[in-house]
């Protein structure tokens, strides 16, 4: 479960360039619900993300994580309740490091790391399993550095990464925007089939408003750090990409026309 | 070359051994440069030059000196973490500290400790020729740095470690404690160039103040000559590949010593090696074709 309450963030507050990012949101995702989030540039769609990550520190407002208040918890310290996938492949995982050991590391995400050998076969056993069962022939390529994977073997190691722990709530940021067609059509056909294999609760931003209407159950947009739309399925079948674009020009709109007064 | 001047050539590569093993696990491992090892090298040999001096026991001391590198490891880092200072200027912050603190606890500027017991004295007391002895000893030494070093990197916190200095971005994701990791990596780092200062110390029988200058590139030419030699393969055979750079580096260098016509001088060593660690990073980029301005 996420929960997010009168989320505040303010980006170099008392500056010229004073930003407030998010204004006051409250949002609950509940568990094993697939939530996509929309909106433009510098909506607060990364943000949102970040704050719920502990990378961004809030002005106001709590985080609860499956039932913690983890507001004042580090990024790190968050590990255990959720993961994340970064939209540039390289972010997700240690280029330097063969997939074996990016795998362990994952499978070991929040926990005690102690003086056990990481990639014993005995601990490596449930992982490999996990692995081989998506049938993309990781499982053979252990022993490789994550340098000699493709940009969306890449995210989609990453995506597998973030289920290997425990904890059952994903965060993913535009995790297929710097891939090609292809490899984000496969990426995201992965996550479907990860989300509802395992019962993760997601919440993936994107710049799709195709995507975001295909995937999950539920859609929320996001403009100018406020929450502007929140559908479910069913209602959401019945909404088309016509229709959000409707939506999101309408925000757009209710901008321009203060712009107008200010302007006038 | 004589064999006397042979084994002394292999004897001194694999004391630098450990230090080739502390600039690895932090320039390599943590990508944390740290120049703190200049100080920390001649610190091992201060602390058990004093404790043998004293009557201690040798092992003890070269136990204590580990662990006064260590510290100086730790205040590096822990500066560098916690008040966000370059790591470049928190370790020589750290290193011409050390300078006074190596003075302070010889309380002169080098001290003998040749007729003292030392760790060596076991080994000398076997029969075998003394030029012999001290290379295999520290063989054996290097040999289980190398074992030590290559499982630490294979647990659990040493996969932290290295997705630490690979993408700490990634590493706090998943619940890596990125600071403590840095201080840990580079207290450890420090714990085994300290090392090498106590072998040297007590190989050579004396300790000096002077002895750290130059002591971070040294060891960055062991890691280098090793990697060009040894560019694939697992984390052991990385972590060998620091010993052998090590030995080749000093075999080299007594090699172009010997060689008169060159005209070279043990004084000439600092800018020999300076020449060859540049050389060594400046090749791979000659390599790559460049486009005509």
């Amino acid at each position: 479960m996420i929960a997010v309450h009168g989320l505040s963030v303010r980006f170099s507050a008392g500056t010229p360039l004073e930003r407030h990012a998010l204004k006051n949101v409250t949002l609950e995702v509940a568990d094993q619900e697939f939530c996509c989030v929309i909106g433009s540039n510098g909506s607060g769609k990364s943000t949102l993300l970040s704050a719920i990550a502990g990378d961004v520190v809030p002005e106001a407002g709590r985080v609860v994580l499956s039932d913690r208040d983890v507001t004042r918890h580090a990024a790190q310290g968050r590990a255990r309740l959720v993961a994340r996938v970064f939209q540039d492949p390289l972010a997700g995982s240690c280029g330097r490091l063969t997939i074996g050991e990016n795998l362990a590391i994952a499978s070991r995400r929040g926990a005690r790391r102690g003086l056990r050998d990481a990639l014993a076969p005995s601990r490596m056993r449930s992982v490999l399993e996990r692995v081989a069962e998506l049938e993309i022939g990781l499982e053979k390529r252990l022993d490789q550095p994550i340098g000699s994977l493709s940009g969306g073997q890449r995210q989609a190691l990453a995506l597998i990464m973030a289920t290997l722990a425990p904890s059952s709530v994903v965060l993913l940021d535009e995790h297929t925007a710097a891939l090609d067609p292809a490899n984000a059509e496969f990426v995201l056909g992965l996550t479907d089939t990860l989300a509802k294999r395992f019962g993760l609760t997601v919440l993936m931003v994107t710049h799709s408003m195709r995507q975001a209407l295909e995937f999950g159950s539920r859609t929320i947009m996001l403009h100018e750090g406020e929450i502007v739309l929140d559908v479910r399925d069913p209602e959401r079948k019945d909404l088309t990409v016509e229709d959000l674009v409707a939506r999101f020009r309408k925000a757009r709109g209710q901008e321009l026309a203060e712009d107008g007064l200010l302007t006038s | 070359m004589s064999a006397i001047a042979f084994f002394g050539a292999v004897e001194l590569g694999l004391v630098y051994a450990f230090v080739a093993l502390g600039v690895f696990l932090s320039f390599r491992i943590l990508d944390f440069p740290d120049l703190t090892v200049d100080g920390s090298f001649p610190l091992g040999a201060a602390v058990v030059a004093v404790m043998i001096i004293s009557g201690w026991n040798p092992w003890l001391a070269t136990a204590i000196a580990c662990v006064a590198g260590a510290m100086a490891g730790l205040f590096t880092a822990f500066v560098s973490v916690r008040f966000q200072i370059l790591h470049l200027l928190a370790s020589i912050l750290t290193m011409i500290a050390l300078f006074s603190i190596n003075l302070r606890v010889m309380g002169r500027p080098n001290i003998a400790i040749l007729n003292q017991e030392t760790v060596l004295t076991p080994i000398y007391e076997l029969g075998l020729t003394s030029y012999l002895a001290r290379p295999l000893f520290v063989f054996v030494l290097a040999a289980i740095g190398v074992i030590f070093l290559a499982w630490f990197l294979r647990t659990d916190l040493g996969l932290a470690m290295r997705a630490t200095g690979a993408n700490p971005r990634m590493a706090r994701a998943q619940g890596v404690r990125v600071g403590a990791m840095i201080m840990a990596g580079v207290a450890l780092s420090n714990a085994m160039v300290a090392l090498a200062g106590a072998l040297f110390a007590q190989t050579n029988g004396f300790a000096d103040v002077t002895s750290g200058v130059g002591t971070i590139v040294v060891g960055l030419a062991a890691v280098i000559v090793g990697e060009t030699l040894l560019p694939r393969g697992g984390m052991i055979v990385a972590v060998a590949a620091c010993v052998l750079g090590s030995v080749l580096y000093r075999l080299a260098v007594q090699l172009a010593l010997n060689l008169d016509f060159l005209g070279l001088t043990p004084s000439d060593l600092n800018l020999a090696t300076a020449v060859l660690v540049l050389f060594t990073l400046i090749l791979p980029r000659l390599r790559q074709p460049r486009p005509t301005p």
